[in-house]
């Protein structure tokens, strides 16, 4: 079956609004101007409604599992900051909950992403644009990779000491 | 009743079982808040921290149960509403700042 034959965004997308903002600004903090404007979108839904046109159901299901499978992995991350406190009882304080900590942070960070980036998807095939790229995972993966190898580093020298 | 026209991909059936892992990952989230609360000190902070996971928790099961109800009642089921992606978004949240403040 072949549900992409139909993909509002297999034509050719229309011109991108390009941005207004001066050439250096940084881009963390175009980022988070728009991240302030979706968070509007988030509690306002009839705007995001009347935009374009309504794609296949499916798409919009699609992306609906994708936002709860980033859900879930910020209720797993929570649920490790959660298991770093109560099955690692021997290390010292600090690192302890500074690790628990990260992970928590990084469960807030998880979530609140998802629903941004849903709702970015969600317009996208409403205006039939091609779907944001994000480096969001990258940069999750790398924050995951240097927890575990801290995690390791510390239990070892938590067991040496 | 008319037999529903049945989707081949089974895409709501799929996107109910999605909402139904979730919930158990909230339920574990919600499980290891309880355990932390029980073996800590118990601190007025560790008893009402506890206490609103497990009522985050009871929300988050809320919209979950009500978006399934909506993907399993209808076969051209409508796209989620963004109140409910928030909702489920700030019980996460909110659950998150709960275990911080029963790490700390």
């Amino acid at each position: 079956m072949s549900i992409c034959g139909s993909a509002a965004w297999a034509r050719p997308a229309p011109t991108h609004p390009q941005p207004t903002h001066g050439r250096h600004t940084p881009v963390v903090f175009l980022y988070v101007i728009e991240f302030a404007r979706n968070v509007r979108l988030w509690f306002a839904p009839e705007v995001v409604r009347q935009e374009g046109t309504t794609p296949d159901y499916r798409f919009s299901l699609a992306n609906e599992r994708t936002f709860l499978a980033w859900l879930r992995t910020a209720l797993a991350l929570i649920g490790g900051g959660f298991a770093v406190d109560q099955f690692l009882p021997d290390l010292r304080w600090g690192w302890r909950v500074g690790l628990a900590l990260a992970l928590l942070a990084a469960g807030v960070l998880c979530s609140l992403r998802a629903v941004n980036h849903w709702m970015r998807c969600e317009r996208a095939m409403r205006r039939g644009e091609d779907l944001p790229v994000s480096r969001f995972p990258a940069l999750l993966s790398v924050v995951v990779a240097v927890v575990a190898v801290a995690m390791v580093l510390v239990v070892l020298v938590g067991w040496e000491g | 009743m008319t037999e529903p026209r049945r989707d081949p991909g089974l895409q709501p059936e799929r996107t109910r079982l999605a909402w139904r892992r979730t919930t158990l990952s909230a339920t574990v989230a919600a499980i290891l808040a309880a355990k932390t609360a029980l073996h800590g000190s118990a601190s007025a902070v560790g008893v009402a921290a506890c206490a609103a996971c497990g009522l985050l928790w009871l929300g988050f099961l809320l919209v979950a149960n009500r978006r399934i109800r909506a993907l399993a009642t209808t076969d051209r089921p409508r796209a989620l509403p963004p109140r409910q992606a928030t909702a489920a978004v700030l019980c996460t949240v909110a659950i998150a700042v709960c275990a911080a403040a029963l790490v700390v």
